[in-house]
């Protein structure tokens, strides 16, 4: 759907991002080791963890300035004072059936509040407001023996419990799925940037959705994981409400469930099914004080952030400002790029070469940069193999491609599968032969005509693969002709 | 016996001259625990094996080291109430939710005491997640009042209070939420004190609402209780909660150069809600004695009001209650305690479980859980919060002119058994003078002041903020001239 048809549907969208702080050391209230991934279940608890009977949370005093960060990059305003609450349900995954959380409501503050984001659009800017930053512990993970229904036993591993969590919660400022998207990216990029999180690790960064359609009935959708998964889910949801209105049923206020193998929603529960929470202040954690002085001292060490970087490498680098923007985004992209420019004093050629191949091979391979096998050297020798004439730029791309399969230097491949150009005069002369013995028709055109050498050319090209150096083939084929 | 001395500190110097041996001193208290224990029930467990085990240890320490001793608690036995984690042994709450749940970790002021010499002989009754003021519903079963078998110890901390009654134990560890010390201090005729909220870590204390509750000690007599309080108190990096070490310093004075004044003098106030109608005339007559007795010792009181504490009760049950019904909200049996069928939902399998809980206990959660809801939130907790900063300056206004506040521990004396058990409200309405002072997070003493047909009453001392230690003064200056110190049933 274009702009114009999503605006005619009264699109409101709010989101509610969780992020896992993975660059914290330790849990949100206890001392275990918060790296949790790929270690065997039930290993990284201690009694605070588990909720054992008895034990006490106590802050971890780093995920506080961590959060901070946030709400400054976001420019929310930090609480001076800031509560804890407790979210009461009752579920296995909870080791103490209740959440330790934060609460804007009942007397609650959470860390910060208000905020924005700007996002640049080619045609149009859109502000979207932020309405509050919150600290939160993860819940534990539980897994079946196939699914949910069938399995005899369910697994709950705690490890996960207690990793702190900042939800970030947005007003209903999107007006189509791409800005959610765009939204989740830009979001991403600040907070890599700032060096709280990376959220490449797999369900480090959580989305809820909020949408409603023509000014009815909100319904929230869970379960979606990416920025990617955004944009499909609320594609989904928008179609699957446009059909309930244009036939006049009704759209019902619901938790619904993003399927993304299925791509579509399914009904988690509805609205008489939601729960009641009982917040209410916990009374195991003093409210935390943040002194103005402890605001400015974050602030003042603050690492430049992707705004900043975007008009440091427009002034730097002298890119436009759409380069800029599609590398910073992704800050692996962004560091990448600056390790190469760095011994590559070619940034816009560098530019070019990311967001078009390097990009387009990524994007089909469905990786990152940081796992992908190229490295920033590696990518330079490539650069300099073509700029020697080692390789074409032609060959170039596909060795780049090669690279990024196998993880081997670019030179290695080109002589592997014999890519290196062929300026040897004698080597060229032969191909050339060959192409006037099987073209003679063609031959006789380009006696006559100019113009048709460059097909003579191009048939020397396509029986060397491409590694005839096509300026001295050109030179050699125009003496051919004139021997003729 | 070891209740022939006056104190664990002439215990302590009878170890260091070589009189007698730790192991002497753990035997007689085990020869005493299997003599009375069938008659009161203090104990839920009792750890012989391992107490003459570290008693040995101790004697051998003390022997290398040429009968020096750092040890505070050196060699003495103490009980510790059941919703205490004690590594490795059976932490029940005396309920049958936790019948079989052994924590992998030690608590906090377990691990202090163990520090200072300490050797934990068992665990004692109580009530039901230390929800009650008569120790009648615990899982294990009632326990007897050392003084009248047929009447209750008080609550929660029952167990505590008639082991050290009934001399088993010189010295145990209570925990007090809204009385729960200081009732059964009061109803077995001991010596117990609820600290300033913030003193004592709860690290390891089974929560039932973690605002108002403190872990705490009691004795026979106020040397002991001291002695105890010295050993728990001090900042915890484990509870939030506790106050910084630099504020320990700044504010727990151990002596107070206005007190009593250079005459020998000083003030108390007696709160009229707490001395007037409701309370037992037998009650009022042994305090107005002990306040007589004050006098004479150089005190002059005023009686003065504190309107708020009328609606005191209702404010401790619904912030006890709605904590209540989070904090038990873990005990669903999936990774610990009582496990039922697994059948059904998840809900299904927690419902199950949760018919481990005692009715008590039901009530509290249930009543807790409607008192957080939607829509009556505001309606009573908030109204409750409102109210604890009204009784908070109330009380803070009188404790700046007066050096304490004088009162009864309970209105009544000791119920007799199975009398209160089914009349919820009558068993909330005894705790009229006690739960005030865990609203208020303020430190209040029970300390024997008489007998009424053989029972036991108590004397509460309540301080402002961090004047434990000229509570204790009092205390000990009241308890010389009273001559209550030590005094046992025949049993």
């Amino acid at each position: 759907m274009s702009r114009q048809e999503l605006e005619q549907l009264g699109i409101k969208i709010g989101l509610e991002i969780h992020i896992q702080l993975t660059k914290l050391k330790t849990k949100l209230f206890c001392g275990c080791n918060a790296d949790y991934r790929d270690m065997p279940p039930n290993t990284y608890v201690c009694p605070v963890c588990l909720g054992l009977p008895g034990s006490l949370p106590s802050v971890n005093k780093k995920a506080v300035e961590f959060a901070i960060m946030l709400g400054l990059a976001l420019n929310s305003k930090i609480s001076n004072k800031t509560l804890f609450y407790r979210k009461n349900y009752f579920y296995p995954d909870m080791p103490k059936n209740f959440q330790i959380s934060q609460y804007n409501k009942a007397g609650g503050v959470p860390i910060a509040l208000g905020g924005q984001m700007i996002l640049k659009f080619k045609e149009y800017d859109k502000r979207i407001n932020i309405t509050r930053l919150q600290l939160e512990e993860d819940p534990g993970r539980i897994s079946y023996d196939g699914t949910i229904l069938s399995s005899p036993i369910a697994y709950i591993d705690y490890n996960r419990a207690g990793i702190t969590l900042i939800e970030v919660v947005t007003e209903p400022d999107f007006e189509t799925p791409e800005e959610a998207r765009i939204f989740l990216q830009k979001l991403r990029s600040i907070v890599e940037h700032l060096g709280i999180a990376d959220l490449s690790l797999e369900g480090s960064m959580r989305c809820d959705a909020n949408i409603s359609l023509y000014g009815k009935n909100r319904v929230e959708i869970k379960n979606i994981s990416s920025y990617k998964d955004v944009q499909a889910a609320l594609n989904a949801e928008i179609i699957r409400q446009k059909n309930i209105y244009k036939h006049g049923g009704e759209i019902k206020q619901e938790t619904r469930h993003w399927d993304s193998d299925k791509k579509r929603t399914f009904t988690l529960r509805t609205k008489e099914e939601e729960q009641d929470y009982r917040y209410f202040p916990e009374p195991d954690l003093l409210p935390i004080e943040i002194s103005s002085e402890m605001i400015t001292s974050i602030e003042e060490n603050m690492p430049e952030l992707p705004d900043d970087r975007i008009n440091r490498f427009i002034k730097e680098y002298k890119l436009p400002r759409y380069d800029a923007e599609v590398l910073v985004i992704t800050k692996s992209l962004a560091d990448f790029y600056e390790d190469v420019v760095k011994k590559y004093q070619k940034p816009k050629e560098v530019s070019n070469w990311i967001m078009s191949d390097l990009m387009r091979h990524l994007n089909t391979l469905n990786i990152e940069i940081n796992d992908s096998k190229i490295c920033a050297d590696d990518f330079i020798e490539l650069l300099n193999l073509i700029d020697k004439g080692t390789i074409s730029g032609k060959l170039a791309k596909r060795i780049l491609q090669l690279m990024m399969e196998s993880g081997k230097k670019p030179m290695e491949i080109a002589k592997e599968k014999g890519l290196l150009r062929i300026n040897d005069l004698k080597k060229i002369q032969e191909f050339i032969n060959k192409v006037f013995n099987t073209q003679p028709k063609a031959v006789s055109d380009a006696k006559k005509d100019p113009k048709a050498i460059h097909f003579l050319v191009g048939q020397v090209m396509k029986l060397s693969n491409g590694r005839c150096d096509p300026q001295i083939t050109n030179k050699l084929i125009k003496e051919a002709l004139n021997k003729i | 016996m070891i209740r022939h001395y006056h104190t664990i500190r002439d215990l302590i110097a009878e170890y260091k001259s070589g009189n007698k041996t730790v192991e002497d001193t753990i035997i007689e208290t085990f020869d005493r625990i299997d003599k009375v224990e069938n008659k009161v029930n203090a104990f839920i467990l009792t750890l012989k094996n391992e107490a003459i085990q570290r008693a040995k240890e101790l004697d051998k320490t003390l022997k290398k080291s040429g009968r020096k001793t750092k040890g505070k608690l050196f060699g003495i036995p103490i009980a510790i109430k059941d919703n205490i984690c004690f590594k490795n042994y059976p932490t029940t709450c005396a309920s049958k939710m936790l019948e079989n749940y052994i924590p992998p970790y030690n608590a906090t002021v377990i691990k202090k005491l163990l520090d200072e010499g300490a050797i934990i002989v068992g665990k004692t009754n109580m009530d039901e997640f230390a929800m009650g003021t008569t120790c009648e519903s615990s899982y294990f079963g009632v326990t007897h009042n050392p003084w009248a078998l047929d009447r209750v110890p008080g609550g929660s901390s029952g167990g505590s209070g008639a082991a050290l009654a009934s001399g088993e134990v010189p010295l145990a560890l209570g925990s007090d939420t809204g009385g729960s010390i200081r009732c059964p201090a009061s109803f077995s005729g001991v010596v117990g004190l609820k600290a300033t909220y913030g003193l004592v870590s709860r690290y390891g204390l089974i929560a039932y609402a973690c605002s108002l509750e403190q872990i705490g000690p009691m004795a026979t007599n106020v040397s002991d209780c001291k002695d105890i309080f010295d050993v728990i108190v001090g900042n915890d990096p484990m509870d939030s909660t506790t106050i910084s070490k630099e504020e320990m310093e700044q504010y727990l004075k151990k002596s107070f150069k206005d007190f009593p004044n250079s005459k020998g003098k000083f003030t108390f106030g007696i709160p009229k809600e707490l001395l007037g109608e409701g309370i037992d005339p037998e009650v009022k007559k042994s305090v107005w004695d002990a306040i007589k007795l004050l006098e004479d010792l150089g005190g002059s009181y005023e009686e003065i009001s504190i309107p708020s504490i009328d609606y005191s009760i209702a404010c401790y049950y619904i912030i006890a209650m709605a904590e209540a019904s989070s904090n038990l909200a873990r005990f669903d049996g999936i990774r610990y305690g009582f496990r039922s069928e697994d059948k059904g939902n998840w809900n299904e399998v927690f419902a199950n479980n949760r018919l481990a809980f005692g009715k008590e206990v039901r009530r509290r959660i249930m009543l807790g859980t409607y008192a957080l809801s939607a829509g009556y939130y505001d309606m009573y907790y908030l109204k409750a919060l409102k109210l604890r900063t009204l009784l908070i300056q109330e009380f803070e206004k009188h404790l700046k002119k007066f050096s304490f506040l004088i009162c009864p521990t309970m209105p009544i004396l000791p119920f007799k058994l199975g009398e209160a058990v089914n009349d919820p409200l009558t068993m909330y309405l005894a705790d009229i003078c006690t739960v005030p002072i865990n609203i208020t997070g303020l430190p209040a003493l029970s300390i024997p002041c008489g007998f009424s047909q053989g029972l036991p009453i108590g004397l509460q001392i309540i301080g402002n903020y961090y004047e434990e230690y000229k509570i204790f003064q009092i205390a000990d200056l009241y308890e010389k001239n009273a001559h209550t110190k030590n005094t046992f049933p025949k049993i």
